[in-house]
């Protein structure tokens, strides 16, 4: 929990406070409670074979995975595998998911998956794709969502700690993607305490093909060796425009929890990116050797393959006028949300005593009168008083990240006092608070982030439970809170357990998806290289001393499901085609003593199981996914004889 | 007979023409744990729909996997179907009440041949077994009713005129009452329902 570091040097406040009330007030003050609402469990109750009315999208923090829930309910649907191995269907342990997880540091079975973000057109969630970036190895996953599988991952170069990320552009014209760490860039190796000199950030623009959802590094901003942690993009007015919060601007490089917490105010980082599109077009940039990779699944093929990139365009800011400028923010700004309007932008300054709230129109203004304090690096610092629409005065302690609810409220999560806090746009005054139990980071309003939200609903996803649930030992459940932000008062409704942390969260009507949610793998359109289209193409071939099985998997049985001739040493490829077009009729398959994980096979798809036997003997392999009434029936067994034996190789099913 | 019903009986034989592009019947299977409903289709030239999923599932009871290229029906038909236009279209221009009765009798047998055509093969398929099927109820057989509905273990069938069967009936009916209609004027003027063979037409 990367947020709780953060917060150490405030986590002081927390006895201060206590402390205070005990000494000044005379007692022991109870713990606020919420109660939840006398209506609450009608409220989140969807009766047996109903459906939720929102989809929501968790990440799971350090699962490096994405779950799916229904809102108002907080039940779960799926755990998407994106950046972590998930034996429990083979994801990562397949030929054909393995090239997903490959990197410029090899392959890799984890990742810290912080922000999901669904694809917009006009600034509006549309349900095709949803965005998600792995922290540590900086990378950006796209979801399909007509499939709800990870089907692209792209790193990006001269990064560390991808936080800032993915947020889209109005039209998803982009993704962008901020280095958290500044490092070398290009790397090297270098003296930590060159830092100054050295270590630079760098602000990742990845388009996306507007038809495939393809994604391409068009280019990165090199800009000066700070923190760049959250970010979000314009849309109405200040569409072309992305901005980024920028903290540790002292530059320190450690006990960042002193060292980066000296400076009243800090930055956002407002980029022009249509203006960066001009200086890319007019041949502008540098273009500087690197090395990253683009891993991209094919849902006809069933597999993903893996393309390694060298160069990369990189925009320099003081070569390049205009491009981007500092809007002065206090104090080590965490989040920055744009309003469904486009024009204020709102920064959580988990340091300040106040959220300060940015005008996209003064800051035009600001950067048409040049209205400058100083200029770092080419990077012009606007005034802030020329900048600032206003400030919500004693909002909480700790904000952090907000979200609107499209009737001219905002609300802000705040971590230290644990509530979230309902302020209204344009007075800054603050209308509602409620606790949430405890300590929340994001929170989420479905579209909550886009021009139009669904202002029914607000999630908030908390880093501590402590005694919210039955203990389970030291390592507790993660939780989220739902509450009902439809009236003038928030109101508490569910707490709801999520797997790993949930660190953030999209939200969508559910009927923009449930039409387009995928039944079945049309088998004719299956292209997998070791595909089969029915049980007679089912067969074994040999190949020295690989020996590849074309397996079908079909109600109730394997085919074929008796093997004889493998060796001991053979490399042995169970292609296992699920010849079902029938919808929730995945098959599974695993063999005893293989060294990986089972495969599940969705109708209509191909998946690769390698076995690699290393004694002699008789191996059952069975179907893992209750598929049929004769379930138990669908099994069968591969004989293994030594080395260079005389068995010759033989295969069938029923005879 | 009046031009009117020559109109309306061109209409009866012309509707046959959407039995080229509507399927003629539908078997729905329905279960617990196929609430949507698995459908197949039969039309004049083929079968359509999810087939082969419901060979899948008879295959426990050791139904024969159903498959378009058992059935010469599907041959014949069309041809069928277009000689009763050509017969319904001579019918017309011969402009007689004896030739639209004939065709209506020749319509009358094409659907009853039809249904028991069906019902041979709804028999066939529900009795004729694998002995070695996985499922073995005693007593117990698969035949879809011919109309209405039944159930068969955990599945209850369906059995139901489609859109083109629905305009096969229709048009059938239209044609039988045109026919009727014109019988019963001709009675009220004291004329035979069927024109005698000596009386010339009448050259109008």
């Amino acid at each position: 929990m990367a947020a709780w570091r953060v917060f150490r040097p405030v986590m002081w406040l927390v006895p201060t406070i206590a402390g205070f009330f005990v000494l000044f007030l005379g007692g022991c003050p109870g713990p606020r409670q919420a109660v939840a609402t006398d209506d609450a469990a009608s409220r989140v109750y969807v009766p047996p074979g109903q459906y939720d009315e929102f989809y929501a999208f968790i990440s799971g923090g350090f699962s490096g995975q994405v779950t799916v829930y229904g809102l108002p309910s907080g039940r779960l649907f799926k755990i998407i595998p994106v950046f972590s191995v998930h034996p429990e269907n083979g994801y990562g342990y397949t030929p054909e998911t393995q090239p997903l997880l490959m990197t410029s540091h090899g392959f890799i079975p984890w990742d810290d998956s912080h922000h999901p973000e669904l694809s917009q057109t006009d600034g509006i969630p549309d349900g095709r794709w949803l965005f998600v970036n792995g922290t540590n190895t900086p990378r950006v996953a796209r979801v399909d969502l007509r499939t709800f599988e990870t089907v692209e991952i792209i790193e990006t170069p001269n990064s560390a700690g991808n936080h800032a990320s993915p947020f889209v552009t109005q039209n998803t014209e982009y993704v962008v993607a901020a280095t958290r760490f500044s490092v070398p860039v290009p790397q090297k190796d270098v003296p930590i305490a060159s830092y100054q000199q050295n270590f630079k950030g760098t602000l990742s623009f990845i388009k996306v093909d507007p038809k495939t959802g393809r994604m391409e590094l068009a280019f990165q901003i090199l800009v000066p060796g700070y923190n760049y942690d959250l970010s979000h993009a314009g849309k109405g007015p200040s569409h072309g425009w992305a901005f980024f919060t920028a903290y540790n601007t002292e530059r320190a490089h450690t006990l960042l929890e002193v060292n980066a917490s000296q400076r009243d105010k800090d930055f956002i980082a407002a980029v022009n990116w249509k203006k960066a599109e001009e200086y890319i077009a007019q041949g502008k940039y540098r273009e500087i050797p690197t090395e990253y990779y683009h891993n991209v699944y094919d849902e006809r093929k069933h597999m993903a393959t893996s393309r390694v990139y060298t160069k990369v365009k990189v925009l320099i800011p003081s070569e390049c006028p205009g491009l981007i400028y500092y809007l002065p923010t206090p104090k080590s700004p965490h989040g920055v949300d744009v309003d469904p309007s486009g024009e204020y932008i709102v920064a959580g300054g988990k340091l300040a005593t106040v959220i300060p709230v940015h005008s996209f129109s003064k800051m035009l203004k600001a950067i048409e009168n040049r209205e400058f304090d100083t200029i770092i690096d080419g990077i012009p610092v606007l005034k802030y008083d020329a900048v600032l629409a206003g400030e919500v005065k004693n909002p909480g302690l700790g904000p952090l990240h907000t979200e609107f609810d499209g009737k001219g409220y905002a609300y802000t999560s705040h971590f230290v006092s644990s509530e979230v806090v309902k302020w209204k746009l344009g007075t800054w005054e603050i209308v509602d608070r409620i606790p949430t139990y405890y300590s929340l980071g994001h929170i989420m309003i479905p579209g909550g982030d886009s021009r139009k939200p669904w202002g029914k609903y607000l999630v908030a996803m908390n880093k501590i439970t402590k005694d919210r649930y039955l203990p389970t030992g030291p390592e507790l459940v993660q939780s989220a809170q739902l509450i009902d932000i439809s009236g003038d008062k928030m109101k508490l409704l569910l707490d709801f357990p999520t797997l790993g942390e949930p660190h953030y969260a999209q939200g969508i009507a559910a009927d923009i998806l449930m039409k387009n949610s995928l039944k079945v793998y049309p088998l004719e359109e299956n292209e997998h290289p070791h595909a089969i289209k029915s049980v007679e193409q089912a067969r074994v071939e040999r190949k020295g001393n690989e020996v590849h099985v074309y397996m079908a998997a079909v109600r109730s049985h394997f085919r074929p499901d008796n093997i004889e001739g493998l060796q001991v040493g053979d490399k042995v490829y169970f292609h296992v085609t699920n010849l079902e077009q029938d919808w929730d009729l995945p098959h599974g398959f695993t063999i005893m003593g293989a060294t990986t994980a089972e495969i599940l096979i969705m109708p209509g798809q191909t998946k690769t199981l390698v076995w690699e036997p290393k004694k002699p003997g008789v191996y059952p392999f069975y179907c893992t996914d209750f598929c049929s009434a004769l379930h138990q029936e669908m099994q069968g067994y591969a004989r293994v004889s030594p080395r260079g034996t005389n068995v010759p190789l033989s295969y069938g099913t029923g005879q | 007979m009046r031009p009117s019903a020559r109109v309306l009986a061109l209409v009866s034989v012309l509707a046959l023409g959407l039995l080229y592009v509507l399927p003629l019947w539908r078997i729905t299977l329905k279960a617990p744990q196929y609430p949507e409903g698995v459908v197949m289709y039969i039309w004049l030239h083929k079968l359509s729909g999810q087939v082969d999923l419901i060979s899948g599932l008879n295959h426990y009871i050791g139904m024969r996997p159903i498959r378009q290229e058992d059935f010469p029906e599907f041959l014949i038909m069309p041809w069928l179907i277009a000689g009763l236009m050509a017969t319904g279209l001579a019918a017309v221009a011969l402009n007689k009440r004896w030739a639209l009765g004939l065709w209506v009798v020749l319509f009358a047998l094409v659907i009853a041949i039809g249904l028991a055509d069906f019902y041979r093969w709804g028999y066939e398929y529900g009795h004729n077994l694998d002995p070695r099927a996985p499922i073995k109820v005693p007593g117990m057989s698969y035949q879809p009713p011919l109309i209405g509905h039944k159930q068969l273990l955990n599945f209850t069938a369906y059995s139901y005129p489609d859109a083109g069967g629905l305009v096969a009936f229709a048009a059938f009916l239209l044609g039988a009452t045109v026919f009727g209609t014109e019988c019963v004027r001709a009675r009220r003027q004291s004329l035979p329902c069927i024109e005698r063979r000596p009386q010339v037409p009448s050259v109008a």
